[in-house]
């Protein structure tokens, strides 16, 4: 109510004191240089004028760059190798944008009237009239509905419009498919490992032999069965099997017994995404066998079936079981044991692999 | 408008030179008539010499609306070349260095754009920096907002709109960030697949329904391409526009200060004042993330590479309006419940969404809280200073500083490196950091502003520094001081105190009886009328004893 607007603190007790100085009013109105001399104001109105005459001149630089220079070519400033089309593209554009809008603010300043104009407020609230009259037409209107004797049509209206919900809702039922325990099962429990599948490099899809990998070295690999996946299967393979193998000296390092035959001579394999939010985990620390994700910083300790030391993940790194074929070279002898990847909802996740298994 | 410090008011040059009148009647009364004939125009245009207030902090929100502009204008030249599609294809444009590289049509349609398209690359650079400025003014101006106690009735709904603008400005830059497909946008990706997946119960069926079955699929980014030009640009516009009208409908709220009240507003006409001054601005703004575009690289794309789902790179970061939620992940520790057989993700879920929430509805909420708190009822359209609501502004810099410190979180690996110090020490520090600092920050701001409304009082009493030093004639020093203007007293003088809710009849609850205490103690009184005149005598006194001394000085002062 537009009553209340000085009226400030009702509930306290006593008004707010008014200022202790009396409100000398709107401040005299000082004339500008420009206001009282012709000329300054002359001088004004050229630097106005010649602004916007160099935004043509800036215009058509832009064209010429945009027709003339290569779309290659590179410009070195300051050290600094910058694209030349570009950068000269926007230093036109920028510089003309630049001019336009410092002539219409110099304008405004020191041409345009200053005089400063007091207004009137008045509250949010409409004048009680308008209220009562709206009150009334609605009153009115919904006398004419009938619906206050009709009561059937309102509430039946309002269960229809309601009900219209639900085929709007369940038209998303397809976004995408239910994660039933079956679908789980093919898709985020499962990845293409297998037993007897290769493991090979990541980059050349070449085999690896065990007896070719040292101490202290870790490699990033893939399933060899990658190879065979193309596209949007390819990507979500890849997001779930890409894992890293680690030899360390088996002295060194605490494997559990039930993984005492994961692991050849000390090289192990471990899922590389990471058990948080799914990061690719790529830091390792050679000499304390810790393994860092580099999006969060979690941290896995592989000389320790890869628990996890430090960070916001929750749950160990799942480890590949692995062992040679005939020929020396690492192959999986299963999928993991455990999903890859970020916990879900609907496993309980505790049962994975924590310090002090066997 | 600047005014200058001090005039002559003798100078000749002062005179006011009025133009002629013109007699005729405006040249542009037969077009106008043609065009107010058919729509009634001069209804329709209303009030074109309408009032706004001059004041610098204004111009945050308009730097905000200008970059929003500027995002319609390059976004709609983007979407002329861009592909929004994740079918695999082989590179064979004209970057060299990716020849042959399998990627997304997404990640190839952004190199066309930035090497084939000519200003395809300036127009994605500003693209990219006008968004950052967009979150960013908008944050600023919902500071100021803040401060300046403008979110007071009756403006509580505008409040809302602008908490829903910038909730939604951070998921429309979010969205955006992940088009190009590249490794970055793509771990940010993987992010939210893993923010998805941990929320309680539906967490699974959310991930496959967003991505269209299992990470990444090949529907994500044809579905944020969908959100990031046509739902969430339409919801900012419509809410822009609720926003933009409440503002003409309330009329701008102004600074204190001689002849403004609650019943006036003082400033300069739309037309042709603002239609030059904002016009004008916009085109800076556009200027200046045209500068940018030119000058500064932002997410050179070719140089991270398509996405690849086995690689990341150390450093990885959002864009920094998400780094709060960065910083969150990081530091959480790692909390999660087994129960009847089900994994609840608290480490990702609480730090994620729950972070965000706790943001945006406790800012949506405040101006609610603070007016239950105060019990005030009044319509405020003069702005306070955010001294003289020292809880308020306490509470403001303290949720600063807890964003602070979670936005300092996400990046703990790089204070790390560049520190020399451990990062595991640095996420130690951060997890008490966010929840200390902000404390501080509210004990040591309200003691700051209780210092400068004493300074106020003060300089109300005393007037200001002359800077000229008098000796007294038995060897004291001191400084003489001008009396203020009557403007700037009254200006200083103006502002309600607030004050505690007194039940007065009605019942006030213990909680919000401590509270509103709480909200008002340890304020400093404002000099009253009385203070003021014997001050003011005072001062009269010590100058008419003071005048000889300052004469006879110099003289006395050689040895």
């Amino acid at each position: 109510m537009s009553t209340d607007i000085e009226k400030a603190h009702p509930e306290h007790g006593e008004l707010t004191p008014d200022s202790p100085v009396p409100d000398p009013g709107v401040e005299e109105h000082v004339p500008r240089f420009t206001d009282v001399d012709q000329a300054a104001a002359d001088r004004a109105y050229r630097q106005i004028v010649g602004m916007l005459a160099l935004v043509p001149v800036l215009v058509i630089g832009f064209l010429v760059v945009y027709f003339a220079v290569p779309r290659d070519a590179e410009l070195m400033v300051f050290g600094a190798n910058l694209k030349m089309q570009n950068t000269l593209l926007g230093l036109t554009a920028g510089l003309a944008a630049l001019l336009i809008g410092v002539s219409a603010i110099q304008w405004a300043r020191v041409l345009m009237s200053d005089e400063e104009i007091v207004g009137e407020r008045h509250g949010a609230a409409s004048p009680p009239e308008a209220r009562e009259r709206v009150l009334a037409d609605l009153e009115t209107g919904i006398e004419g509905s009938s619906i206050r004797r009709r009561r059937l049509i309102g509430s039946g209206m309002a269960g229809a419009l309601g009900l219209m919900v639900l085929p709007a809702v369940v038209s998303l039922a397809d976004l995408g498919p239910w994660p039933t325990p079956a679908v789980r099962a093919e898709t985020i429990e499962k990845t293409i490992w297998a037993e007897g599948v290769h493991l090979v490099n990541d980059v050349t899809y070449r085999r690896l032999k065990a007896d070719e990998i040292e101490v202290g070295q870790l490699v990033n690999a893939e399933p060899e069965t990658l190879q065979d996946l193309e596209g949007t299967a390819y990507q979500q393979a890849k997001a779930k099997a890409a894992i890293i193998i680690v030899r360390m000296d088996p002295n060194s390092i605490r494997i559990p017994e039930s993984r005492q035959d994961w692991q050849v001579n000390g090289i192990l394999c471990y899922s590389k995404i990471c058990t948080h939010v799914g990061c690719p985990i790529s830091l390792w620390e050679q000499q304390t066998h810790h393994l860092l994700c580099p999006c969060h910083q979690s941290t896995f300790d592989l000389g320790n079936s890869g628990v996890v030391v430090f960070g916001p993940a929750a749950r160990s790194l799942p480890q590949l079981p692995i062992t040679t074929d005939a020929d020396g070279y690492l192959v999986a002898r299963s999928d993991f044991t455990v999903p890859v990847g970020p916990s879900f909802f609907e496993r309980d996740s505790s049962k994975d692999f924590v310090e002090g298994d066997r | 408008m600047a005014k200058p410090a001090q005039i002559n008011p003798s100078s000749p040059a002062m005179e006011v030179r009025t133009p002629p009148q013109e007699g005729s009647p405006s040249k542009l009364a037969a077009p106008a008539k043609w065009v107010d004939d058919r729509i009634g125009l001069a209804k329709l245009l209303g009030n074109i010499r309408k009032i706004f207030p001059d004041h610098w902090s204004f111009l945050l929100g308009e730097i905000a609306l200008y970059s929003f502009v500027i995002l319609l204008i390059t976004g709609i030249f983007l979407t002329i070349w861009f592909k929004p599609s994740m079918t695999e294809v082989e590179y064979a444009g004209t970057y060299q260095l990716m020849r042959g590289v399998p990627m997304s049509e997404a990640f190839a349609s952004t190199l066309s754009l930035s090497f084939d398209i000519r200003g395809g690359l300036l127009v994605r650079q500003i693209h990219h920096w006008a968004a950052m400025l967009f979150v960013a003014a908008m944050t600023a101006h919902m500071l100021r907002v803040f401060f300046t106690g403008a979110f007071r009735k009756p403006r509580e709904l505008n409040w809302l709109i602008g908490v829903g603008l910038l909730s939604i400005g951070l998921i429309e830059g979010f969205a955006g960030y992940s088009l190009p497909d590249d490794l970055l946008s793509g771990t940010g990706l993987r992010f939210v697949d893993g923010l998805v997946r941990s929320i309680p119960l539906i967490g699974t069926w959310a991930e496959f329904f967003v991505f269209g079955g299992e990470f990444p699929g090949d529907l994500i980014i044809p579905r944020l391409y969908m959100v990031h030009i046509l739902l969430v640009p339409g919801l900012l516009l419509g809410l822009i526009s609720a926003h933009m009208a409440l503002l003409v409908y309330h009329k701008h709220t102004q600074w204190p200060g001689p002849g403004r009240t609650q019943r006036n507003i003082q400033g300069y006409p739309f037309f042709p004042i603002y239609v030059a001054k904002a016009g004008g601005f916009f085109f800076i703004v556009f200027a200046v993330t045209i500068l940018m575009g030119a000058f500064m690289q932002i997410n050179p794309v070719w140089i991270f590479g398509p996405y690849n789902p086995a690689q990341v790179t150390a450093g990885s970061q959002p864009d920094w309006y998400m780094g709060f939620v960065e910083g969150a992940i990081r530091i959480m520790p790692n909390w999660e419940w087994h129960l009847w057989g089900t994994t609840w993700s608290w480490n990702i879920f609480l730090p994620g969404v729950g972070l965000m929430g706790l943001l945006f509805t406790s800012l949506a909420l405040y101006p609610f809280i603070e007016a239950w708190i105060t019990g005030d009822t009044s319509e405020h359209h003069l702005l306070d200073r955010p001294r003289n609501a020292p809880v308020r502004t306490g509470l403001g810099v303290a949720g600063m500083a807890a964003y602070g410190m979670f936005w300092l979180s996400g990046g703990n690996d790089i204070l790390a490196t560049q520190f020399h110090v451990s990062l595991n020490a640095v996420t130690y520090f951060m997890r008490a950091a966010v929840f200390v600092v902000p404390v501080l920050a509210f004990i040591v701001t309200k003691r700051i502003c209780l210092s400068l409304q004493r300074a106020d009082r003060d300089r109300v009493l005393h007037g200001s520094e002359s800077g000229v030093i008098v000796r007294s004639p038995d060897g004291g020093y001191s400084e003489a001081h001008q009396p203020l203007s009557q403007g700037e007293a009254y200006t200083l003088t103006r502002h309600p105190q607030p004050a505690a809710l007194v039940p007065n009849g009605k019942k006030v609850g213990r909680l919000r009886q401590r509270l509103s205490h709480w909200y008002a103690a340890g304020q400093v009184p404002k000099p009253t009328a009385a203070e003021i005149a014997e001050a003011a005598h005072h001062a009269a006194v010590e100058d008419g004893h003071d005048a000889p001394a300052l004469e006879g000085g110099d003289s006395g002062d050689t040895p």
